[in-house]
């Protein structure tokens, strides 16, 4: 399946874009960050502490063992700070 | 009800003209940017547009749900805004004060944390460190969960 990727606030800025297009069969959220870790030294770096990241699916919060079946996008980010 | 993101200045007089027209009680909270590093020129805040939306509605939907309100009004700003300026408002209208306080809180708990939002703090040399968010906050929701579960993750689907 084709995911659109979107990375916000310093995940952005350690990855270096807001958003990836990824080709993938990853079945959980989890198996997709262990894909992204191996692109490169900075996704690595943005995606090291997941106690710091939260994801969300198709644009609901979700977890790291959030199956993908049927999803298209999904973004990580630091935990939000609104108010 | 009346949900906006947005970059303009909202006008507090105005949006509350004709706000729960018939209820008792009206309840507004306006959050303003606040220095606190003794440096800050500014905040920048961040948001996930399409989710932002989702995630207001889907916890203003869930207060709508929880108290018997007339009426409500999220506005939240985003974008570069000075120290002093507004960032966002919230009203609620009741028929009663208790409900319209309830659900205030609740919005304003919610908002903290389930809300994609990402504050910088813009110093005199430019971009400073994004705001960590607070433990406290998100143990502030914890008081609206039902008994024995944990407050849910927002939008649309709390499960």
């Amino acid at each position: 399946m084709t995911l659109n990727v979107l990375y916000f606030a310093w995940l952005r800025e350690r990855i270096g874009a807001p958003s990836e297009t990824v080709e993938t069969d990853a079945a959980t959220v989890a198996d997709l960050v262990s894909e992204l870790r191996a692109r490169s030294e900075y996704h690595e770096a943005a995606l090291s502490d997941l106690g710091a990241v939260r994801v969300a699916v198709d644009q609901d919060l979700a977890e790291m063992e959030t199956p993908l079946q049927g999803a298209r996008e999904v973004a990580f980010f630091p935990p939000m700070t609104g108010g | 009800m009346r949900i906006s993101v947005q970059t303009e200045p909202f006008d507090l007089g105005a949006e509350l003209a004709g706000f729960g027209r018939g209820a008792g009680a009206v309840v507004t909270f306006t959050g303003l940017v606040r220095d606190d590093t003794g440096t800050m020129v500014a905040l920048e805040l961040e948001h996930y547009p399409g989710m932002t939306e989702k995630s207001l509605r889907g916890i203003a939907a869930q207060a709508q749900a929880r108290w018997t309100l007339a009426d409500l009004t999220i506005i939240h700003r985003y974008g570069r805004l000075s120290v002093g300026a507004p960032i966002m408002m919230i009203a609620t209208a009741a028929r009663h004060r208790k409900d319209a306080f309830d659900a205030a809180e609740f919005l304003m708990d919610y908002l903290k944390s389930r809300a994609p939002f990402w504050k910088r703090e813009i110093g005199p040399d430019g971009p400073g460190a994004w705001v960590e968010a607070r433990g406290s906050d998100e143990a502030a929701l914890d008081r609206w969960a039902p008994p024995g579960g944990r407050a849910g993750a927002g939008g649309d689907d709390p499960a």
